[in-house]
């Protein structure tokens, strides 16, 4: 019998050594495909087992968290969630990161590999850093001042820096609290499906992800494509143009809304904003000079991000003639985000040249120690910088004595440029209203910032007044808030 | 692994050799253990609040009584006893304690932790009878029919219960649940050993050959196999997969030890896939778990989220070498029987392959320290019944480990002192006890049969009979 013992013995030793094998197998070898499997909620749990990073305005962070003691356990607070919301995003336990929070997850989270003086060690160890920091270019005062302006209509506001870039303003009306997304209960998934279902869409970021017909703010583009193509080689000379005009091809006529836009010069015709003036210049351009002078502004750009992703503003060129006339005057396909108009009124600023658009100014550790800052470079540059000056001189103007007399800012010299854009099937919407605009104080060599504001549901007389009318105040306030620094 | 020195005992005049007791090494083992333990206990309170919790001393001090009065009533009665068993024991019941401790931390409805220790109590209580009042394991073979009849009973009783989660395996009696099938393993463990030592030569020798195969005649093999065939199917009824697959295992092994027939294993093999394809088509429930098995991560794929075999692989997988450290995993996230089939998922994830696969080495020293016991004995009764218990430890945690891990299919079944439930501590309590009773018998051979030898000679011969068939 002892020899059966013996093989009974050396049976449950097979088995044995086969659950060793197996648990080998389970644990080293299929042990990274089984942590990866999207269906394994412990990396989203190691995620909210620590108090995510910050996001920080000026020194004060915007955004903080909550011990739910939950499984999931630390939740995102936000400070003035509402204001600062087309900026941070949301960070939900549920539905995901957004915005910020999303394009600087890995930091925020602490997942970021340079985070760790020894990221070897940290993958070993399976240890993970404390959240980072991340710190925006935002001016909490000129934020503070477009959200303000715009109140309780719809609209956004982009404001940067035009020397740098920095993005110091950027505000989509109205908003929300991305703080409701945090956590896990009922009450988030409430919150989720109200504000997808709203009517007036509060989580659209309308400053970087909504494209408007910009109208006649993009009159600038159109004015620098014809002093750089040579189309018009002085600014004060008439311009042969018919008041109305006829599209060509077309058996449509443009009219003004102002007097004495027939044969006026560039700068008459852009103080008034004489539609048939530029159609006609556009025109003269041609589809392809204008196409380069548009992307060399930023239009038909598919890859910006700052560091989110920014919708394309667009310049249709396959166009016959009479199309192109109403692109010219930012009609048709033209569309543009607030963020776009911002960099065109940047570059008119700044020399004619265009900095690529920042919000992250750098990241850091948890202790502060920076872990990489943003580089700034030029984008390009979009006009000849005498070209420049002569469109500065124009924008001028038009807030000293044209349409934009409602952003005048003491001490300092201001340029702008309104604008109503019309939109709806037969133009029946209510106009988006338009102000575009750049702020350099008198006693500075720079130019402050740069601002864009659109307002959808402005007062319903139509015209490029309520451009100046309605928009203009908002741009003045964030550019008072920038230069009061 | 096993030393060929065990053997001598056939080998006539046997030698006189005092084997050493060792009841020191088994206190200091104890002592390691029951530190062991409460190092756990203490690391799960660290690891959750940063402070040692404030039950650590008393679990402490209860599982060093226990430990205490278990190692009291072995030195006084089996002096003799294999030093590892109740270490073994007292660590991996102390261990099942610390993990369910663990577990009631993320559900603070469900506290399982103290009643489990009220069962473990129950269980030493049991095992310090069974050392003291059972002298020698020999008395066990009359009661051969009774424990056939008391397991039948004892599996046939929850069908007139209701089925908790698809298995009709349990009774609840004023508000206490029990397992009786847990109970009727040693049932038929006695039953089986104390048959088959009666019967092993008739088995071996008699009958018809077809081919390969010598038949025993009906009248000696009907009554094991009506036996094993009625509880096989009143499990089935029941769907206590598991413990179908220990007892057919069971049936086989120590059919096998008994009469050394190969032929019996190819037969059993047969039957048992026979058995296994006919109640994988007939029974859904059954049919499920294969499926599962082929396909942990099919409901992942469906969108149904992860099933309880998919997270389970996820917590070991996440303990990966060294694990998440006690009280740090998310064991959790497999949800309902976390504390009872799946409590080595919880071990894989916070003391990762190194901490599960000491676990399992412990169940092995177990496992062979039980068989070993076995061949120190010489009445074949002893030996079977070594060898079935042991048999037993080592089915158990295959089928469920196993199971767990994605090996084999998963069938609900009690890690034997890990996972929580009361019906399986007090067994396999009962289980560690006969071990250490056979074990006293079979090293204290060497003293007190040595007198016993040289007044029956004839005694040896029978045995040099048996050992060399």
């Amino acid at each position: 019998m002892t020899r059966y013992i013996r093989h009974a013995a050396a049976f449950c030793a097979l088995l044995l050594l086969a659950l060793l094998a197996n648990a080998t197998r389970v644990q080293v070898v299929q042990a990274p495909t089984y942590d990866e499997n999207p269906a394994n909620r412990r990396n989203t749990i190691a995620r909210y087992g620590q108090p995510r990073g910050d996001i920080l305005v000026g020194d004060r962070a915007v955004t903080g968290s909550r011990d739910s003691g939950e499984q999931f356990r630390y939740e995102r607070t936000y400070k003035n969630g509402p204001l600062y919301a087309p900026v941070t995003g949301f960070a939900s336990q549920v539905y995901g990161t957004a915005l910020l929070e999303d394009a600087a997850d890995g930091v925020l989270a602490g997942t970021d590999r340079s985070l760790s003086l020894l990221p070897l060690w940290n993958d070993l160890a399976r240890a993970r850093n404390p959240g980072g920091r991340v710190v925006t270019t935002l001016d909490a005062a000129a934020q503070q001042a477009a959200y303000s302006g715009l109140g309780s209509r719809r609209g956004a506001v982009a404001a940067l820096e035009p020397s740098t870039g920095r993005i110091l303003a950027l505000v989509s009306t109205p908003s929300y609290d991305p703080g409701e997304l945090s956590g896990t209960d009922s009450a988030v998934a409430r919150a989720w499906a109200r504000l997808n279902g709203a009517a007036d869409k509060p989580m659209l970021n309308r400053a970087v992800r909504q494209t408007y017909p910009p109208g006649s703010t993009f009159k600038v583009v159109t004015a620098a494509a014809a002093l750089d193509s040579g189309v018009v080689r002085d600014v004060d000379a008439p311009t042969e143009s018919p008041d109305p005009y006829r599209l060509p091809g077309s058996s449509a006529r443009l009219t003004n809304e102002v007097e004495g836009c027939a044969d006026a010069s560039l700068r008459y015709a852009f103080q008034w904003s004489c539609n048939t003036v530029f159609a006609g210049l556009g025109v003269e351009v041609g589809p392809e000079a204008m196409r380069t002078t548009a992307a060399g502004f930023g239009f038909n750009d598919r890859k910006l991000g700052i560091p989110f992703r920014v919708s394309p503003s667009t310049f249709d060129t396959r166009v016959d003639d009479a199309q192109l006339a109403l692109s010219s005057i930012g009609q048709y396909n033209t569309r543009a985000t607030p963020l776009q108009m911002a960099m065109v009124a940047a570059a008119v600023a700044n020399h004619g040249s265009v900095r690529t658009p920042y919000l992250v100014d750098r990241t850091t550790t948890a202790d502060g120690d920076t872990v990489s800052a943003t580089v700034r470079h030029t984008l390009r540059q979009a006009m000849n910088p005498v070209t420049a000056v002569r469109l500065r001189e124009m924008m001028t103007d038009v807030v000293e004595k044209g349409t934009g007399m409602n952003a005048v800012v003491s001490g300092a010299t201001v340029g702008g440029k309104s604008g109503t854009a019309q939109h709806g099937v037969h133009n029946s919407g209510t106009p988006y209203a338009w102000f575009i605009s750049w702020a350099q104080a008198d006693d500075s060599m720079e130019p402050a910032v740069a601002v864009a504001v659109v307002v959808e549901d402005a007062a319903a007389d139509r015209g490029d007044i309520s451009g100046g009318g309605d928009a203009a105040p908002i741009a003045r306030a964030v550019m008072e808030a920038v230069l009061d620094r | 692994m096993l030393s060929p020195g065990t053997t001598a005992q056939a080998d006539p005049p046997a030698p006189v050799v005092r084997l050493p007791r060792r009841r020191g090494i088994e206190f200091t083992l104890l002592v390691v253990a029951v530190l062991l333990s409460v190092y756990g206990y203490c690391d799960v309170g660290l690891a959750r609040t940063g402070s040692v919790p404030p039950g650590a001393a008393g679990y402490g001090a209860g599982l060093g009584v226990l430990a205490l009065l278990a190692h009291l009533a072995v030195r006084l009665r089996a002096p003799c006893a294999d030093p590892l068993l109740l270490p073994i024991a007292v660590l991996l019941n102390g261990l099942g304690l610390v993990l369910i401790y663990r577990l009631d931390l993320e559900t603070p409805g469900d506290r399982a932790a103290p009643t489990q220790l009220v069962w473990s109590t129950l269980g030493v209580g049991l095992f310090i009878a069974v050392v003291v009042i059972l002298r020698d394991h020999r008395v066990l073979q009359r009661y051969t029919y009774v424990s056939v009849v008391t397991a039948l009973v004892l599996l046939a009783l929850p069908i007139f219960f209701p089925a908790v989660n698809g298995a009709r395996i349990w009774i609840r009696v004023a508000g206490f649940s029990i397992q009786p099938g847990e109970f009727a393993k040693v049932m038929l463990a006695l039953f089986f050993a104390g048959y088959l030592a009666a019967n092993r030569n008739a088995l071996a020798y008699t009958g018809r050959r077809v081919w390969l195969l010598q038949l025993p005649t009906g009248r000696v093999l009907g009554p094991i196999l009506t036996v094993w065939l009625l509880s096989v199917g009143v499990l089935v009824l029941e769907r206590d997969l598991g413990t179908s697959l220990l007892f057919f295992g069971l049936f086989v092994i120590l059919l096998y030890v008994a009469t050394g027939r190969t032929g019996w294993i190819a037969v059993g093999l047969l039957l048992a896939a026979c058995g296994a394809f006919a109640v994988g088509w007939l029974e859904p429930h059954v049919h499920s778990r294969v499926e599962d098995w082929l396909h942990p991560f099919a409901s992942i794929e469906a969108g149904r989220g992860p099933n309880q075999l998919a997270q389970s692989l996820f917590a070991f997988a996440a303990g990966g070498f060294l694990g998440t450290g006690l009280g740090s995993g998310h064991s959790i996230l497999i949800g309902f029987a976390v504390k009872s089939d799946f409590i080595l998922a919880t071990a894989g994830e916070e003391l990762g392959l190194a901490g599960l696969s000491a676990i399992f080495i412990l169940y092995g020293l177990l496992v062979e320290r039980g068989i070993r016991a076995g061949l120190s004995l010489r009445d074949p009764f002893g030996r079977l019944l070594a060898v079935g218990l042991a048999s037993i430890v080592a089915l158990q945690v295959f089928v469920i480990a196993g199971g767990v891990t994605g090996l084999i299919p998963l069938t609900g079944m009690a890690m034997p002192f890990l996972a929580q439930g009361g019906s399986s501590v007090v067994t396999n309590w009962i289980i560690v006890a006969l071990l250490i009773r056979l074990s006293d018998s079979a090293r204290g051979r060497s003293e007190e049969e040595q007198q016993h030898e040289e007044q029956h000679q004839e005694h040896r011969e029978q045995h040099d009979g048996e050992v060399a068939p």
